[in-house]
């Protein structure tokens, strides 16, 4: 049974006109968001997307961005709490984090 | 965890005259191992369950051995090297301060920095004749594997999401299939992950539980075992069964899924019974409006530990449901409580 989660919500952009077709992203990516459909990337599953960031770190020719981060609630709520950044590092950058 | 001084027994690491040691490590895992694995699961000492970085060899490898990178989280490095059985290549573990590979790469502690001075720190361009490098999939967040093949001139491949499948995607010359590099998320995932939900929720449970009981001393109307068994099965709930049946119980967001499932825990429990008769209506009340918002609270914590959540997603979630959980916590505690402190009991 396939796991999905909310739509229309990611901040995945693509532009196919910086791409140069070396596929990677369809590799890195853990969800199938990417396909190669002759010679060239497109976006097949937008919604299946995390925004881990992978594709974007990965694309050499920067055709692809993504505001990523860890889909975590106790590190969001960290966030809003110490008005930084959602960090896996519930217990603060400091302590030992006890997620992930 | 290590064989010894592989030097001492194993000629495979001493044609390597680059000075450094390594370790050969066993693809066979211990009982202590089993059992350190065991106690992670359930929190204990998770956060130094950690192997020293460097490089290590499986079996007799040589110059033209592949290159396995990994991260130092000792449960990782178990799981890898027990894959790896009949094989001979290096293992090249970063240091990502005892965190599994996609959370570091997440972090960023599994990235790009780190491999490339690790690299230089073990010298792996004078062991190994060949430049190329297999990083596991999920490292990908945290490695850019064009900036390392700038830096370092090796060639990164981007191998299976799981160690399991990392002989046969060697055996196909490198070829992953489609199934090898998407992420499930298994009743099996789920079912190892419930007991870091379970025990931190248990751990604030436990001391409120302790001082509900307290306070039965001076309550009009004490809290019985049915209360007792409503809180705690709503803590259950959310943290342990929401995880479980994840697929099966309607809805995308975890806290509508946690609050579904609360919700038909605290009727079913509160109509067998007979709490919905005149005299326990406020009581009732507090119990419908609190424990279900409990549960979907809990719900929503599993986000983190899920496989396919997206932050902004996670974000719209608790923007539309925190002030929902919120006020019929607040609501329904007050309800409680009044109940509890002036409420005239049915007995007296």
């Amino acid at each position: 049974m396939t796991l999905t989660y909310l739509k229309d919500v990611v901040t995945l952009s693509f532009s196919p006109s910086k791409c140069i077709g070396c596929g990677l992203c369809t590799m890195v990516c853990p969800h199938g968001v990417f396909a190669m459909k002759e010679k060239e990337v497109q976006i097949v599953n937008r919604d299946a997307c995390m925004e881990c960031g992978a594709c974007a770190l990965n694309c050499p020719a920067k055709a692809i961005e993504v505001d990523a981060g860890v889909g975590c609630a106790a590190a969001i709520i960290t966030g809003w709490i110490t008005g930084g950044e959602p960090s896996c590092d519930c217990a603060g950058p400091q302590k030992k984090s006890r997620c992930c | 965890m290590s064989e010894s001084n592989c030097c001492a027994e194993t000629p495979a690491c001493c044609w390597y005259t680059a000075a450094k040691e390594v370790q050969t490590v066993s693809t066979t895992l211990t009982t202590s191992d089993m059992l350190g694995a065991w106690k992670v699961r359930w929190g204990f000492g998770r956060m130094e369950y950690m192997v020293e970085p460097g490089l290590y060899a499986i079996g007799s490898p040589d110059g033209n051995a592949p290159v396995l990178v990994s991260a130092n989280y000792k449960l990782t490095f178990d799981v890898l090297r027990q894959s790896l059985s009949g094989m001979d290549c290096w293992l090249l573990i970063l240091d990502t301060d005892g965190v599994n590979v996609w959370c570091a790469a997440g972090k960023g502690t599994f990235g790009t920095e780190e491999l490339v001075s690790r690299m230089t720190q073990t010298g792996l361009a004078e062991v190994v004749t060949h430049r190329q490098l297999i990083l596991p999939q999920l490292g990908a967040p945290g490695i850019a594997s064009h900036e390392v093949a700038k830096r370092t001139g090796f060639n990164v491949i981007f191998g299976p999401v799981r160690a399991r499948d990392i002989k046969g995607f060697i055996t196909a010359g490198y070829q992953a299939t489609r199934e090898m590099r998407m992420v499930e998320f298994t009743f099996w995932d789920r079912l190892v992950l419930v007991p870091m939900e379970f025990v931190p929720a248990m751990q604030i449970t436990m001391p409120i539980l302790g001082a509900l009981l307290l306070s039965n001393q001076f309550a009009a109307r004490p809290f019985d075992k049915v209360d007792i068994t409503a809180y705690t099965g709503a803590v259950v709930t959310g943290s342990v069964l929401t995880p479980l049946l994840l697929p099966y119980i309607p809805g995308k967001a975890f806290s509508l899924k946690g609050w579904l499932l609360g919700l038909g825990w605290v009727v079913s429990l509160l109509t067998l019974s007979r709490r919905f008769a005149k005299g326990n209506l406020l009581r009732s009340a507090g119990q419908v409006l609190l424990f279900p918002a409990l549960s979907a609270y809990l719900a929503m914590n599993f986000t983190g530990s899920s496989t396919y959540t997206s932050p902004s997603g996670v974000k719209k979630e608790m923007e539309r449901s925190l002030p929902l959980i919120c006020t019929a916590s607040i609501l329904g505690g007050i309800m409680l409580l009044v109940s509890h402190l002036f409420g005239r009991s049915k007995k007296q």
